[in-house]
């Protein structure tokens, strides 16, 4: 038995906006080039900034570009000495953690919450989104007690169970507005022609929400990249991550060692915006997920 | 029978997460209120008291410091909400170059704040790039010329870190609003008549509204609580709330710990005070 793998919504996908030759007034045109300038200018200028200056060797005030240019910082990066490497390898084992733990809990409950209408779900609803929305400081702090005596502090799984508490609000968010984008019409029908659960599940499910899935994994392992202040206060000092590895260079004077580390730590979120680039700006439920608390 | 099944099946699917969520973060809550409380048996505390509370509270220095904190977050959430709309609303038409500018518009989504603020240290310090433009087109001659943005009591370099970060966020969050929205409603009050700026703030803010809102929400909550960004741009005094709870946290006197958590607990709740407030107010503002 084959299924139809298709997303269900396709005839129901956000409209394109179509061009109205009346609207192209001479106002809107002069917006267009402001905001196409700004935007390139904006975000472009501290990153090409950044690459810039991880090449330079020697680049005193006021030189608008190095005057000597030179690997070093990058061959600091790659030595061991600075511990970026092994900063690297733990971020990536917890977030990497902090991306399945988030699935398997989040998944269920946000297609509860997606789906379906009950009693005390806007209750629900705060209690999952608590985390990010009330300062976790108190939290963390607390939590930081707890760990100590449950000896879960300066352990890999410490570390993540903590990157835990924002990931799950922001998962559960994005998620559940897949789900609620996307329906239970096709499931019911495949079950209905005999499919198993684990069948409507790999056949049906997954492929219609696959594409969010990925953003909102991607994304969750992005918090848990970006995470500071946690992973020093649970992590002791032992567990070193990239942005600790990162943080003393940005008060310091070596810019071209800190651009460098800087460029290393933003690797993963480049990939990950060229692999869900397209569903940021074409699946409207991934990010309208966040317009809806 | 069938409903029967669905009572059991909800709270199962709901569950594990609510069990992390209610474990994890309110039992560090309870612990971090406890101590806030006095109660912190690990150095022999264990009697509850307020006195922490009011040091805190009738110390000059975390009133400076809220404000500060209030200050950066408001600026920065309205600032963003606004440009982040204007930039939507160019960005929901298909032109010559729309499509790069949308794919650029998400590239600050999944940096990190860290790399963000280098990036911007690098760029306005009086010694940073913006300066070095500046000499080079002859409006200064020195760094000192340079107005101190980095290290300053304003705070202003915090903002625009956040700035970098945030506007793309809510641009996103509005333009996949807009894009669910469609065009019919603003055509049909064109039709009807309505003239741009009626179409902008009688039909088209009110439907997006909600979703600005609730962005700004995040935004703001985030700011509110961040640390490493005030830590590592702002001045030592007065810093933000976040930055003063955790210096007294880390004291190597265990003693000023209560006091960390007080000021925490203030912090949590002058948040939750503002989010209900403005929930209030955009449910009052969507009708």
């Amino acid at each position: 038995m084959t299924l139809d793998t298709r997303p269900p919504d396709e005839a129901t996908a956000p409209t394109e906006y179509e061009e109205v030759r009346s609207t192209e007034t001479r106002g809107m045109l002069w917006a267009r080039w402001i905001v196409l300038i700004s935007i390139t200018i904006f975000v472009l200028l501290p990153i090409v900034t950044l690459v810039v200056w991880s090449f330079a060797f020697r680049w005193n005030f006021p030189a608008l570009l190095p005057t000597e240019w030179g690997t070093r910082a990058w061959r600091y990066v790659a030595d061991d000495s600075s511990r970026v490497f092994e900063g690297l390898w733990n971020s990536l084992k917890i977030g990497g953690l902090v991306t399945v733990m988030a699935i398997i809990v989040g998944l269920p409950a946000s297609r509860a919450l997606g789906q379906n209408e009950f009693r005390g779900k806007s209750t629900v609803e705060w209690l999952l989104l608590m985390p990010i929305i009330v300062p976790a400081l108190v939290a963390t702090m607390g939590i930081h007690q707890i760990f100590i005596r449950l000896g879960l502090t300066g352990t890999i799984f410490g570390v993540a169970l903590v990157h835990l508490i924002p990931a799950i609000p922001y998962f559960v968010l994005v998620m559940a507005s897949v789900f609620a984008n996307y329906g239970t019409a096709l499931e019911e029908t495949a079950r209905s022609l005999g499919a198993n659960r684990i069948n409507v599940f790999r056949y049906v499910t997954l492929p219609a929400i696959s594409s969010g899935l990925l953003v909102a994994s991607m994304f969750t392992f992005l918090i848990s990249w970006g995470q500071y202040v946690t992973t020093l206060l649970i992590g002791g000092g032992s567990i070193v991550t990239l942005p600790l590895v990162l943080f003393p260079f940005l008060s310091g004077a070596n810019h071209a060692n800190a651009a460098a580390i800087s460029l290393v730590f933003v690797a993963p979120a480049i990939i990950v915006l060229i692999l869900t680039s397209r569903q940021l700006s074409r699946e409207s439920s991934v990010m309208g997920g966040f317009g809806k608390i | 029978m069938r409903r029967i099944k669905e009572g059991v099946k909800l709270p199962l699917m709901l569950a594990p997460a609510l069990g992390i969520v209610v474990l994890l973060f309110g039992g560090g809550m309870i612990v971090g209120f406890g101590q806030s409380l006095g109660y912190f048996p690990a150095i022999g505390l264990t009697e509850f008291t307020f006195s922490h509370y009011v040091s805190v509270l009738t110390d000059s220095a975390f009133i400076a410091s809220l404000w500060l904190t209030f200050r950066i977050a408001f600026i920065t959430t309205v600032l963003a909400s606004v440009i982040a709309v204007g930039f939507a609303l160019v960005l929901r038409h298909q032109f010559a170059g729309s499509k790069f500018a949308t794919f650029l518009f998400q590239i600050p989504l999944p940096v990190p704040h860290l790399v963000a603020a280098s990036g911007i240290i690098l760029l306005v310090t009086q010694s940073g790039l913006i300066a070095r433009f500046g000499v080079a087109i002859g409006l200064i001659d020195i760094p000192a010329d340079f107005p101190a943005i980095v290290f300053d009591r304003a705070g202003i370099a915090i903002m625009l870190t956040f700035l970098w970060k945030e506007v793309p966020f809510v641009g996103l969050v509005v333009l996949a609003i807009l894009q669910s929205v469609g065009p019919q409603y603003e055509e049909q009050a064109r039709t009807l008549g309505a003239n741009g700026r009626q179409r902008f703030f009688n039909v088209l803010l009110p439907l997006i509204m909600p979703g600005i809102l609730s962005a700004s929400i995040i935004i703001f909550a985030f700011t509110f609580a961040s640390y490493e960004i005030p830590l590592l741009l702002g001045v030592r005094f007065p810093t933000t709330l976040p930055v003063e709870a955790f210096r007294l946290y880390q004291d190597p006197d265990l003693a000023q710990r209560p006091e960390a958590m007080a000021i925490s607990v203030v912090l949590a709740f002058v948040a939750i005070l503002l989010l209900v407030a403005y929930r209030r107010l955009a449910r009052y503002a969507v009708k």
